[in-house]
Parts: structure tokens; sequence; C-alpha cells
């Protein structure tokens, strides 16, 4: 069972929206403080990527009900220009932007499941899912 | 809208109320770093009890604006960083190294009159 929200990112104010809608929906969930800012956290630095990197796409929100388990799966998805080097992107540090190269690895650590898929000048689709304990 | 900055002896006191966007965050370092040049400020306080999180960027101009307070002489405490927010950022993998911080703003500020020796 899924019921899927979602937010287009334009500009910085949609990011906003999307934390706001991944909150709402993590505190609906029953998600605990903790986990709430996780999420939170974890949906402005993909939103802000897709802002930054690839000037528009999608942020969705699902709740997921798998076997008896609760989840919030978070997914950015794109149109940009892709990613060419993964792994790089995935180390702690590597920054194309001048910000502190938190983001990927770091939304990895904040979530359960971490997945992503990405070709150059195809797009970049990023799904991560926290699971209710 | 902006974030009110107030004035207490050779203090600035900073209380942030509400989520933090892009622009209300770059707003801020602006001002605070004018109301330091206006004031002589030795020494800030920055109270974030009601944020419930922080991203890479959040933490990058807060980060910015302790190092630019300190290239214009005066000190910052940042007070009341919430459980959540201290393990979302480690998490996260930020370092917010040679920050000072303190529980809330009472430790905050007794914590600024000792660094700033009065």
């Amino acid at each position: 069972m899924e019921i899927q929200s979602c937010v287009t990112i334009l500009n910085e104010w949609d990011i906003v929206a999307a934390r706001q809608l991944g909150r709402n929906v993590a505190k609906e969930l029953g998600f605990g403080t903790v986990d709430q800012a996780r999420i939170t956290t974890a949906i402005s630095e993909l939103a802000r990527n897709i802002y930054l990197y690839a000037g528009q796409g999608q942020l969705c929100i699902d709740r997921l009900n798998e076997q008896g388990k609760t989840g919030l799966r978070i997914i950015a998805v794109d149109e940009g220009p892709g990613i060419p080097d993964i792994r790089k992107v995935m180390e702690d540090g590597f920054s194309t932007s001048g910000g502190l190269g938190a983001g990927l690895p770091g939304v990895r650590r904040l979530m359960d499941d971490f997945d992503i898929d990405s070709n150059p000048g195809e797009g970049t689709d990023i799904r991560a899912t926290k699971w209710l304990r | 809208m902006r974030i009110p900055i107030l004035k207490l002896n050779d203090c600035l006191l900073v209380s942030i109320q509400w989520e933090l966007d892009d622009q209300t965050a770059l707003q801020f370092q602006e001002d605070l770093l004018k109301k330091i040049h206006e004031t002589n400020a030795r020494g800030v306080v920055i109270d974030i009890t009601s944020i419930d999180f922080i991203d890479s960027f959040i933490a990058k101009v807060l980060g910015d604006v302790i190092n630019m307070s300190r290239l214009m002489g005066a000190k910052v405490v940042i007070t009341g960083i919430q459980p959540a927010v201290a393990i979302t950022l480690v998490e996260l993998g930020i370092r917010l190294d040679d920050v000072m911080t303190a529980l809330d703003l009472e430790k905050g500020l007794e914590k600024l009159q000792q660094e700033l020796g009065d």
C-alpha cells in the first residue's frame, strides 16, 4: 500500500515546502522527534541538490506499509545533468558547489535504505527510506 | 521576515524562533555583521532552542557568520541545540569545530562573560 504526495522543486521556497510535507507525514506516521529531524534534514539536502544541480525536479513522499512495517520513502527525481561518478559523490567531503560536501553520504547515514540511479544527460533518481521501529 | 537582534550591554542577543529559509538565513548573516559594526559588540549569543533541524546549508551559514563575527572582534556562542539537532548534525557529517556552545541562553551569557573577561 502506498500513498504518495509530491512537491515540484523550482526554487528555494519549494525546498521549505518539501521539508514541511515530509515533517507532517513523518509526524502522522508516528516517527519520534529525532527521526522527524533526520527525515526533514534528508529531504532538505535532496531538494537542495535538485534546485542547485538540476534546476528543477520532483520530491515525493511515500507512506509505506509492507509486511506490517510502516515506513516513509523520499523519492527525489530530476532530469538534470546526472552524476558522472556516483562513487565520488558518495565520498564524505566531496562537493562541486562550495558547500560542506555533507549531502549524499550524510543522507545515507540519516536514513535506513538508500538507492541512487543516475545517468549523465538523463537525470538522477534517489530513493531513501526510514522505517518506523 | 527578519530575525530581531537585541543589544544587551556590550553583547548582542539573537533568538531564532522559526524555521529558516535560505533568504532569511543570508539576510541574518548581513544584519548581524552590520549590528556588530554599529554597536561595537564584543559578544553574540545565538539561541536556536526553537530550531528542530539544521541542514548543511543552514550549518554553513551559521559557521560562516561565526567566523565573520570573529574577524570583526566579536565572540559567538550558540545555545539551545536540541538533542535531535545534535544527532542529525553529527550523522550528516557536519562538524562545527571551534564553535562555542552552551545548553541554554543563561549559560551562554555566562560563558560569554567569562570569555570576555568581565
